[in-house]
């Protein structure tokens, strides 16, 4: 007898906590007009403009975006998460999930360059990447895309440059210089640009041997298939297209 | 002795043995999954490298000094809070505990604002004695012990309040005195709870993520943990970091193992 009650109490806990993990995740299948986009962190600004742009030309619909590194969404696209639209920061990760099965057909829809991020007013006076030699300096890990293309220009400038810290993403990279802890970082043309209030921007001329393309596509797996094609057709756009250089890119 | 353990096996009521198993369940269900997916033949490969080396070394030598840190200052606020009588200990109790609320990231970020280039303290280590401590091993250290001294303060100070005070008590009144109470008295008889919450601190320690990699960055060989090291690989391949994860997790279980037999031979 004395066990009843508190078994019940452990149901209902159960149940509570089943209950509350099913209503919180992202698969809410249920609402056929809610699209969710996964998008490389760099696309942050762009792609929540681009989804309420979206938004209003589409009554009803819903763009739910999930923003991370483009290799962390690879990796949750393979693994199975649920998901209709995948935009990459590079070729790389693009391919992995097209080899997955999980996509097919991906089209580039933005290209975007490294800048040398340095605090306003450029009080070191960098001028191109051979200024950062005696400067402590932020860049991207080589596992991530803007690590990858960091590498590549500066091995392109012949310099032997090491940063003082690998940061997992182009966000992280250049919070270490907002918050003065470097002297320039490492980003894309479009963090800068979406920093602008706070820091410079420096372009160097081996950034071209660098150049980032962000493929784009529908899921095989989308809960909205026709929703996400027509969102992928309206990222490749003009009005899509605005936004974009706007923050900073370049069209393919 | 078989005859007592059964007994008491047959006593377990249901209400505790069906949460205790689905609860089980739920935490050593992901690391089956974790070694269901590891690729083994990759194993022998990845323990030579000596990136790998180098990032389980500096894992382990900075677990352990966050951990003598958290001990060195950990006992004696759990001293404060459950022994001490002064106003405002409630608050000060509940401010000890921040750092397990707050989100490891925001804790590296408060870290820099204290700590970095142009932080209170910052700026003065680094006028006064050029010192700078973003990007480097001594602040990996300080992120593990800002994040992991909590879990050692809140053990002790649990032991302490179980404690009985009436042995304390009885020591002063035969003349000893209030420190000779604590490292004679008090330290022995809370012994197991201060253990106790060292091997939390020290778990914790280990598996610091998101402090670190905000506060000292990533750096091979100098601030880039295992964990930094998995998430990192964790970008490029999933088995790779797999493997790193549980070449983490063998290395932890088999130091906790080794001590706790060394605990109990003691006692």
């Amino acid at each position: 007898m004395r066990t009843r009650p508190a078994l019940a109490l452990t149901a209902v806990l159960a149940l509570a906590a089943l209950t509350a993990c099913g209503s919180g995740g992202e698969g809410d299948d249920a609402e056929e007009s809610t699209l969710t986009v996964l998008a490389a962190a760099s696309l942050t600004e762009a792609f929540t403009e681009i989804g309420e742009r979206f938004e209003a030309e589409h009554d009803g619909v819903a763009v739910e975006f999930s923003f991370a590194a483009s290799s962390d969404l690879a990796a949750q696209i393979t693994e199975g998460a649920p998901a209709d639209v995948f935009a990459s920061a590079d070729q790389k990760n693009m391919d992995k999930v097209v080899e997955a099965g999980a996509a097919e057909d991906p089209r580039p829809f933005a290209l975007n360059q490294l800048v040398i991020a340095v605090p306003e007013g450029n009080p070191a006076g960098v001028a191109g990447l051979a200024d950062l030699a005696g400067l402590d300096f932020a860049a991207c890990a080589a596992e991530v895309p803007c690590g990858a293309a960091a590498q590549t220009a500066i091995d392109a400038s012949g310099t032997a440059l090491t940063p003082v810290t690998f940061e997992a993403d182009v966000k992280s990279t250049l919070q270490k210089l907002t918050l003065g802890e470097v002297d320039a970082a490492l980003v894309y043309r479009t963090d800068a640009i979406a920093a602008q209030d706070e820091v410079d921007a420096v372009e160097f001329p081996e950034s071209a041997e660098a150049v980032n393309t962000y493929p784009i596509t529908a899921l095989a797996d989308a809960a909205a298939p026709d929703l996400a094609a027509e969102f992928t057709e309206y990222v490749l756009g003009d009005d899509a297209w605005a936004v974009l250089e706007t923050a900073g890119f370049q069209r393919p | 002795m078989p005859a007592k353990r059964n007994r008491q096996r047959r006593r377990v009521p249901a209400a505790l043995l069906v949460p205790a198993a689905a609860g089980l369940a739920f935490l050593i269900l992901p690391l089956a999954g974790l070694l269901a997916r590891a690729p083994w033949t990759e194993l022998p490969a990845r323990l030579a490298e000596p990136a790998m080396l180098d990032a389980l070394r500096l894992s382990l030598v900075t677990a352990s000094l966050a951990t003598a840190l958290s001990l060195l200052f950990g006992v004696p606020i759990a001293w404060l809070l459950a022994r001490g009588d002064f106003p405002g200990r409630s608050l000060l109790r509940a401010l000890v505990t921040v750092p397990l609320v707050l989100p490891p990231v925001v804790g590296g970020v408060a870290l820099l604002l204290v700590f970095g280039r142009s932080g209170i303290v910052g700026t003065w280590l680094h006028e006064r004695f050029d010192v700078t401590i973003p990007f480097s091993t001594t602040a990996v250290v300080l992120a593990m012990t800002f994040v992991s001294m909590p879990f050692l303060v809140v053990s002790v100070e649990g032991a302490l309040r179980g404690a009985d005070v009436r042995f304390e008590e009885a020591a002063a009144t035969l003349g000893a005195g209030r420190w000779t109470v604590f490292t004679h008295v008090t330290l022995p008889m809370i012994a197991p709870g201060v253990l106790a919450g060292a091997v939390l601190c020290w778990a914790r320690a280990l598996g610091e993520f998101g402090a670190t990699i905000t506060f000292a960055g990533n750096f091979p060989g100098r601030t880039q943990t295992m964990p930094l090291a998995v998430y990192l690989a964790l970008q490029s391949d999933l088995e790779a970091a797999i493997v790193l994860s549980l070449i983490l997790l063998a290395v932890s279980v088999a130091v906790l193992a080794s001590l706790r037999e060394r605990w109990t031979a003691v006692a």
